[in-house]
C-alpha cells in the first residue's frame, strides 16, 4: 500500500464544534498534504486540479477519498468508455442495457433474464481463496439487487503456467473460493472456462458470472427519487476492510503486491444467502423504491449512483451505519468495501415492514440518512459536515481519455502444410486432450455445486452450455463463457470477434436461442498505446459480431493494468451468453450416442495458426489466428439449431480449441462410445484437417444423415458425413486406432496431477 | 401426505425437496421457517440441506439449539417421521436424534459428484419401494459427510440393521474407492431405532426427473407417498 489509507490520519485531531453541528462545512485538509495523498489515491494531478474546481476549495480528508474512489479507473471507466460505446446494446428483448448493476433480457413467460459477469482480478492474486469468494458474492448481489433470484454461476479462469511460483496455490485457493461462496449461498455453479498461459504468471483472472431469474415488470434499478425517502442500510456491519479496493484494482502490480492484503475483502456467503432471503422478500412488497448494492468503493459510490441517476441529493448520517469496529472515521466508513451489504431508498412509513424483514433474517437495518433536491451528497459524522459534494459534476466532470492507440500488427497466415507433424495422429490427439488447456475440467467442477436447487439439466461436461430450467415452467436458460486470448493477442479484432462468436457457438450447439451477451474486458497498462490499441480493436470485433448474430452486449465490466513489474496479461475479451429454449427437454448433449452417422458442419481448410495443435505439438506460438465468417456463422448456426428443435439430432459439439479430431474424442469421452472416422476429403495434410481450428463448425451425431445432409444443401451448408459411432475406439480410415478408455485416462490424469490429488 | 420442510437460515436446498416431494404427492409442502411452530398433524418433517448458520461453530449444531427444534423433538417423541438430508442429517446427528457425527471428507476437499448407495434395509417408510440390496445413484454436495462413531455404536447400528444406506460401486460392492468422503464402514445414512427418523449425506431429491439426469432418488419420495397414502 503506498497511501496510510487505513490510517484516520488528521480526523482525531480535529475538533468537534457543536455550535456548528448542522451547518459547519467540511475542513479543508492542509492543501500541500492533499495533493500529496491525491496521488497516493491514484488521482492525476489534472483530474485532482478538475477536483479542485469542482469544490471551490481544497477537499477534506473524506471529500478526497470519495473523488478518487469514483474518479478510479474502476469505478469511472475513463479510458474504456469511448470504445465501449461502439458496442451493440440494443433489440426487441432487452428491458435493460449497459448501466444499471446488471443487464436484462425477456425471455419470455413474462420472465427476464439478469446477468453480468464482473472480475476480482487482482484481489485473488493477493488473496485467492477471498479474492475469488468476494468475486462471486459481489456479481450475486447485482444481479438479486435488481430483484432477480440467482439461478446460476460460472466463473471464466485464466491461470498462468501450472508450474509457476506460487500459481498451485492461485489455482487451489480461487476453485476452493468459488466454490465456498457459491457452494454455501446455494446457487449451483454450472460452468465456465479455463486457461493457462505463463502471461497470467503474475496476474491471473477470475471472472465471475451470475444468472437471475426476475419478472420483467418487476426489475429494481438504483435509480432513487422521492424529497425525503429513507436511506437505508441493509446486511453485514461495516470494518475497516477493502478500504481503497478500487484504487488497488486501478493499478500495475509490483514486488510489494503482498502489503495490499488489507485492501482484499472477506466474504460470508451466509450473510449474503440472509440478505438475497431478505431483499427477494421485501422487493414482493411495494416498499422499495430504490435499491443498489454496496460493492466497489461501498458506501461511496452507492449513494453517489443512487442519488445522482435519480437526479437528487442525499444526506447522510454516518452515525447511523452499523460498525463492526469502534472509531472508525467518517473517510473510513464512506471507502470501506466490506461485503454483503445494500442500500436502499424506501417508500416513506415503509420502514417498520422493511426492519421486520430484515429483523426475521438476522441481518441489521439501519435508516442512515434520506434524500434532498440538493443535487449534493453531503456526510455527517458526530455533528460534523464531512463531506459536501455536488452530484452533478463528480459524474459529467469525471474524466474521460481517449489514450492513444496502436494497432497489433498483422501476423502472416500459416499455411495448412507450413508445419509437418512432428508425431502421429493418434499420439498428437492422446497428448492434446492431456494439455491444461484441453484436459478434463473434473478437479475443478468436483468442487463445485452444480445440482443445488433441482433445476439443472445440464451439468458441467455434459453440453456446450450449461442448462438451468426456470421453476414451474418448461422454460431453460443456456450459459456459456467463451475467449481465446491467444487469438486475441495475434490479432485483437479477429479475438474479439471469435470470442462472442464462440459463445454464440456455444448456446446453439445445446439448440437454444442466444440471446445477450455481458462482456468482461480484462487487459493490460491502457496508457500503454499497444495495449489500448487490443481494447479499441476487440470491442471493434466484438461490436461486428454481436451484430451480426443479433447478440447484443446488456452488461460488462472493464479490467485494466493486468500487468506485474510492465508485463501484460494476453489481452482477454472473456464473454457470458445467455440463450433461451422453450422446451428444456428439447436441449441436447454433447455426449457420442450409440450406432449414429456424425456430420460436420462448416468448412475445413485446415487453419493451424495459434492453433492449439501448433502450440503444444509443435511447440510455436505464431501466425494469424482463424478468421471468422460471420455469415456463414450465422447461417450454419441458425441450420444447427433448427435441426436440433426438429428433433434430428442426437448430440452436439462445437469444433474449438484442438479442431475437430479433439472435437470428436470430447464427444466419445463423455460416454465412452467410440467412432469410425471417414478418410477426410480435403487437400490440406491430414494433421491440418483434424487440427485446425477453422471456425464456425459443429460435430452433429444423427441417426438420418441423408435427410440432414439435403436438408444442408438446400440451405447453403457445407455438410459432410465424417463417420459413425459406435465401438470403444476412435478408428481411422486406415485402420489405425485409440481407444477412448486411453483418451480418457490421459484427459482426466492431468489436473489432479498438478494439483496433487483426486477432489 | 402432510410434508412439512423446516427452513433455518443458510437453509438451501429447501426448494429441491420441494419438487421431490410435490412430485410424489401433487402438492405443495408446507415450508416452515425455524421461528416458527411445528403445526399439528404433520405426517413428515424434513430438514433440508445447506449451510444453516453458514456451517459456522460446527455443521448444524446451532440449528440444533434453533427454537423449533424442540417440538421436533416431540415431534420424534410421538413417533413422528423425520428425515434429514445432508445439512438436515447434520443437525438431527447435533440434535441427539441420531448417533455419530460428521467429520470433513477425508480429502478436505468439499465434493460435488454423483454416488451410487446400497439399501441395507428395506421396508422402511423412506426406503419400502426398493429391495434390500438395491443400488441407486445420487447426487452428493458436502464438505463435512466423513460418518463417524465409535465401535460399538457402529456395531449396535449394524447388529440392530440400522444402517439404511451404504457407499458402494455401481454394482453394488463396499469398496474404498466408492467411499469418497471417508466414512466409516461406507455408511451413508442411517435409521432410529423405531425406524422414523432417516438421515443421510446423499441428494436422492435431486434426481427424481429424467430431465435432470435421472430417477435413482424418486423411490424414497414415493415410499413416502405409499407410507402415508391415506392422509
Amino acid at each position: 500500500m503506498t497511501g496510510p489509507a487505513a490510517k484516520p490520519l488528521d480526523s482525531a485531531a480535529r475538533p468537534v464544534d457543536m455550535a456548528h453541528m448542522t451547518a459547519a462545512a467540511p475542513v479543508s485538509l492542509d492543501p500541500a498534504r492533499a495533493a500529496q495523498l491525491a496521488a497516493e489515491f491514484g488521482l492525476k494531478p489534472d483530474e485532482y486540479e478538475r477536483c479542485l474546481a469542482i469544490l471551490g476549495r481544497t477537499p477534506s480528508l473524506t471529500e478526497l477519498g470519495v473523488f478518487s474512489v469514483m474518479w478510479s479507473e474502476h469505478c469511472s471507466y475513463k479510458s474504456s468508455r469511448v470504445w465501449l460505446k461502439e458496442l451493440p446494446t440494443k433489440a426487441p428483448w432487452v428491458i435493460q442495457g449497459p448501466g444499471e448493476n446488471a443487464g436484462v433480457i425477456a425471455i419470455g413467460d413474462g420472465l427476464a433474464a439478469v446477468f453480468k459477469m464482473e472480475s476480482h482480478n487482482h484481489p485473488s492474486w493477493i488473496e485467492p481463496y477471498n479474492g475469488a469468494a468476494t468475486g462471486v458474492g459481489g456479481i450475486l448481489r447485482d444481479v438479486f439487487t435488481m430483484g432477480a433470484r440467482p439461478i446460476a454461476n460460472l466463473n471464466a479462469l485464466r491461470f498462468g503456467a501450472p508450474d509457476a511460483p506460487r500459481m498451485k496455490q492461485v489455482i487451489d485457493g480461487v476453485v476452493r473460493g468459488i466454490g465456498g461462496y457459491g457452494n454455501c449461498v446455494g446457487v449451483p455453479t454450472v460452468g465456465g472456462e479455463v486457461n493457462f498461459h505463463p502471461a497470467y504468471n503474475g496476474n491471473p483472472l477470475v471472472n465471475a458470472m451470475t444468472v437471475g431469474i426476475a419478472k420483467a415488470d418487476r426489475i429494481f434499478t438504483a435509480a432513487a427519487t422521492g424529497v425525503g425517502n429513507p436511506v437505508v442500510y441493509v446486511g453485514s456491519k461495516t470494518g475497516r476492510d477493502g478500504i481503497h479496493g478500487a484504487t488497488m484494482s486501478s493499478a500495475e502490480f509490483s514486488a510489494d503486491s503482498e502489503e495490499k492484503r488489507p485492501t482484499v475483502q472477506i466474504g460470508d456467503p451466509f450473510a449474503e444467502k440472509l440478505l438475497i432471503e431478505a431483499c427477494l422478500e421485501l422487493m414482493a412488497t411495494d416498499a422499495i423504491v430504490a435499491i443498489q448494492d454496496m460493492g466497489a468503493a461501498g458506501l461511496t459510490s452507492s449513494g453517489v449512483e443512487m442519488a445522482g441517476k435519480g437526479g437528487m441529493g442525499v444526506e447522510l448520517v454516518l452515525d447511523n451505519v452499523p460498525q463492526r469496529e469502534e472509531g472508525m472515521t467518517a473517510y473510513e466508513m464512506m471507502l470501506s468495501e466490506s461485503q454483503e451489504r445494500m442500500l436502499m431508498v424506501l417508500k416513506p412509513g415503509r420502514e417498520a415492514l422493511a426492519e421486520a424483514i430484515f429483523t426475521k433474517w438476522e441481518l441489521d437495518f439501519a435508516v442512515i440518512g434520506h434524500l434532498t433536491d440538493t443535487g449534493r451528497i453531503v456526510i455527517r459524522h458526530k455533528g460534523q459536515v464531512e463531506a459536501d459534494i455536488p452530484l452533478a459534476p463528480l459524474e459529467s466532470e469525471a474524466p474521460l481519455y481517449r489514450r492513444p492507440t496502436e494497432e497489433t500488427p498483422k501476423q502472416p497466415v500459416l499455411a495448412p502444410g507450413a508445419v509437418a507433424n512432428p508425431t502421429t495422429i493418434e499420439d498428437a490427439l492422446l497428448r492434446l486432450v492431456a494439455t491444461p488447456d484441453l484436459c478434463s475440467r473434473r478437479w475443478i467442477w468436483d468442487q463445485y455445486d452444480s445440482l443445488v436447487n433441482g433445476l439443472t439439466v445440464k451439468r458441467p461436461g455434459g453440453a456446450d452450455a450449461a442448462i438451468v430450467k426456470i421453476e414451474d415452467h418448461d422454460r431453460a436458460l443456456a450459459m456459456t463463457t467463451d475467449c481465446t486470448p491467444r487469438y486475441v493477442v495475434a490479432d485483437p479484432e479477429e479475438g474479439g470477434k471469435q470470442a462472442v462468436a464462440e459463445a454464440w457457438r456455444n448456446i446453439t450447439a445445446t439448440g437454444a436461442l442466444p440471446l445477450a451477451i455481458t462482456d468482461n474486458m480484462n487487459f493490460g497498462n491502457p496508457e500503454k498505446p499497444r495495449i489500448m490499441g487490443q481494447f479499441a480493436a476487440s470491442v471493434r470485433g466484438m461490436a461486428a459480431a454481436c451484430k451480426a448474430l443479433d447478440f447484443p452486449v446488456v452488461s460488462g465490466n472493464v479490467s485494466l493494468y493486468n500487468e506485474t513489474e510492465g508485463r501484460a496479461i494476453l489481452p482477454t475479451p472473456a464473454i457470458g451468453g445467455v440463450g433461451v429454449i422453450d422446451d428444456a427437454a428439447d436441449a441436447i448433449g454433447l455426449g457420442m450416442p450409440h450406432g449414429a452417422d456424425l456430420i460436420l458442419i462448416g468448412e475445413t481448410e485446415g487453419w493451424l495458426g495459434q492453433s492449439l495443435w501448433l502450440r503444444d505439438i509443435a511447440g510455436r506460438e505464431e501466425g494469424a489466428p482463424p478468421p471468422v465468417d460471420l455469415a456463414a456463422e450465422r447461417r450454419n448456426g441458425d441450420f444447427v439449431r433448427a435441426r436440433i428443435l426438429a428433433g434430428e439430432v442426437l448430440a452436439c459439439h462445437d469444433c474449438a480449441d484442438g479442431g475437430l479430431l479433439v472435437t470428436i474424442a470430447e464427444m466419445a469421452m463423455a460416454t465412452g462410445i467410440g467412432a469410425t472416422l471417414a478418410a477426410p476429403a480435403t487437400k490440406a495434410p491430414e494433421h491440418a484437417f483434424w487440427f485446425g481450428e477453422d471456425q464456425g463448425r459443429y460435430v452433429l451425431a444423427v441417426s438420418d444423415p441423408a435427410g440432414i445432409l439435403a436438408e444442408a444443401e438446400a440451405a447453403g451448408v457445407p455438410a459432410a458425413r465424417i463417420g459413425r459411432s459406435g465401438g470403444g475406439a476412435l478408428v481411422m480410415a486406415d485402420g489405425r486406432s485409440i481407444s477412448v478408455a486411453a483418451l480418457r485416462e490421459a484427459n482426466e490424469a492431468t489436473l489432479p496431477a498438478l494439483m496433487g490429488g483426486k477432489a | 401426505m402432510k410434508a412439512a420442510i423446516v427452513v433455518f437460515p443458510g437453509t438451501n436446498r429447501e426448494r429441491d425437496m420441494r419438487i421431490a416431494l410435490k412430485r410424489v404427492t401433487g402438492r405443495d409442502p408446507l415450508m416452515l421457517f425455524h421461528r416458527e411452530e411445528l403445526p399439528k398433524g404433520l405426517d413428515l418433517v424434513v430438514l433440508a440441506g445447506g449451510f444453516s448458520y453458514g456451517d459456522y461453530l460446527r455443521c448444524g449444531a446451532m440449528a440444533a439449539q434453533s427454537p423449533i427444534m424442540k417440538d421436533i423433538k416431540d415431534f420424534a417423541t410421538k413417533g413422528g417421521h423425520i428425515l434429514g438430508v445432508c445439512n438436515g442429517f447434520q443437525i438431527l446427528i447435533e440434535a441427539g436424534l441420531l448417533p455419530g457425527g460428521l467429520l470433513r471428507n477425508a480429502s478436505l476437499r468439499f465434493l460435488s459428484m454423483d454416488c451410487h448407495m446400497r439399501v441395507e434395509r428395506a421396508g422402511t417408510a423412506f426406503t419400502s419401494r426398493w429391495q434390500k440390496g438395491a443400488v441407486f445413484r445420487a447426487p452428493m454436495a458436502h464438505g463435512d459427510g466423513n460418518y463417524f462413531a465409535d465401535d460399538a455404536t457402529l456395531d449396535r447400528l449394524e447388529g440392530e440393521d440400522l444402517v439404511a444406506f451404504r457407499y458402494t460401486d455401481e454394482n453394488g460392492t463396499v469398496t474404498e474407492a466408492a467411499n469418497r468422503n471417508g466414512s466409516a464402514r461406507n455408511i451413508a445414512g442411517i435409521l432410529s431405532p423405531n425406524l422414523r427418523i432417516c438421515g443421510l449425506m446423499p441428494h436422492p431429491e435431486d434426481l427424481v426427473d429424467p430431465l435432470m439426469g435421472g430417477t435413482d432418488g424418486l423411490p424414497m419420495f414415493e415410499s413416502l407417498a405409499d407410507t402415508f397414502v391415506s392422509a
